[in-house]
């Protein structure tokens, strides 16, 4: 019993150890979204001029969330490196599989977002330009890209930050699009 | 030389790390724009994480220092504007964690700590101690041992020192 009570500063390391090894492969930019769960905030956002798609026009306010059908909100940047990264996942979301996705441009110059949906593809039903970028903060939105899973209420479901990937596209996104329609 | 070099010195104690707030940002009421340095410096810059909005170049910072302030001349209390950040940006935009049962460990984990040790620091002395008492009433020397340690002594004394 003594010789066991001997072990224990080691075996308090080795627990502190590996607390600090797991947080190694922690993402500290995945922070959780204050919004999860709550109504998505009220917004109106002009459209982003120069689109050749249909709804190109019209401009995205926050009814467009409330049609009943979730549907996918893609903050992006035609000046993020990342974005380009994650485009043909957004495209296949929106063509493939048959998904709402509309777009929040940030902090953009708009001829340069309309250049680069010409050069990538448009996969957005409407994107809306937030110049400012204030729109974003009321979404919570820290950097570019991120991607919300919005429910036919209104409600945000989802949030990833950064570029999406095939994974979080088939186990996190497809499940609550498919699911809640 | 070595005044001047001395009162460089002494003065640069009293340099503070330049903010990244621009001119531009300022507001022109001194006591909003305080209240506003005092708020930025308890935010969290989101893109580096580590920096409060006060100090960070980045844009989003910059976004949010101009939100703060345009808050408070909305009128907003300081904790207005701060609750006004944190339903957007979750607690994590506090650099000062707030204290709720998520964060108990974070805030009493170390006096926690420093209880169990001087807990375990008077248990361990106070056992020691009883140890000790028990230990201590030993006979005294019998006359028999008392002669050879008598002897043994002198015998030290006479080969000890050799020079």
């Amino acid at each position: 019993m003594r010789r066991l009570l001997y072990f224990l500063p080691l075996i308090i390391c080795l627990g502190i150890a590996l607390f600090f090894y797991r947080g190694l492969d922690l993402n500290p930019r995945d922070l959780p979204s204050a919004l999860i769960n709550k109504p998505a905030p009220e917004f109106t956002l002009p459209a982003l001029p120069g689109r050749t798609v249909q709804q190109a026009n019209d401009g995205l306010a926050r009814t467009d969330l409330t049609t009943g059908k979730p549907v996918v909100v893609n903050v992006w940047a035609s000046w993020c490196i990342p974005c380009v990264a994650e485009h043909p996942l957004v495209d296949r979301l929106a063509k493939r599989e048959g998904v709402t996705v509309h777009g929040i441009n940030y902090r953009d110059r708009p001829d340069a977002a309309a250049a680069w949906l010409k050069r990538l593809g448009d996969p957005y039903a409407k994107v809306g330009k937030d110049e400012s970028g204030r729109v974003s903060i009321d979404w919570g939105v820290y950097g570019v890209p991120e991607t919300y899973v919005i429910d036919g209420d209104g409600v945000i479901l989802y949030r990833h930050a950064g570029a999406l990937s095939p994974e979080i596209l088939e186990r996190k996104i497809l499940p609550l699009v498919k699911g809640g329609g | 030389m070595r005044l001047i070099s001395v009162l460089v010195l002494a003065l640069s104690l009293f340099a503070s790390p330049a903010a990244a707030v621009l001119p531009d940002e300022v507001l022109d009421d001194p006591a909003l724009e305080s209240r506003a340095r005092e708020l930025s410096l308890e935010l969290r810059c989101l893109v580096c994480q580590n920096q409060s909005i006060d100090d960070s170049n980045a844009e989003l910072a910059r976004d949010l220092r101009l939100l703060v302030r345009e808050r408070l001349v909305a009128g907003d209390t300081n904790e207005e504007a701060m609750a006004y950040i944190r339903a957007r940006y979750g607690d994590f935009v506090l650099l000062r964690p707030p204290v709720q049962k998520s964060t108990y460990l974070l805030w009493f984990g170390p006096i926690g700590i420093v209880i169990a040790g001087v807990i375990i620091v008077i248990v361990t002395s106070r056992r020691r101690r009883a140890n000790a008492a028990v230990a201590a009433p030993t006979a005294p020397l019998s006359s028999a041992e008392r002669t050879r340690l008598d002897a043994a002594l002198a015998r030290e004394d006479d080969t000890g020192d050799r020079g």
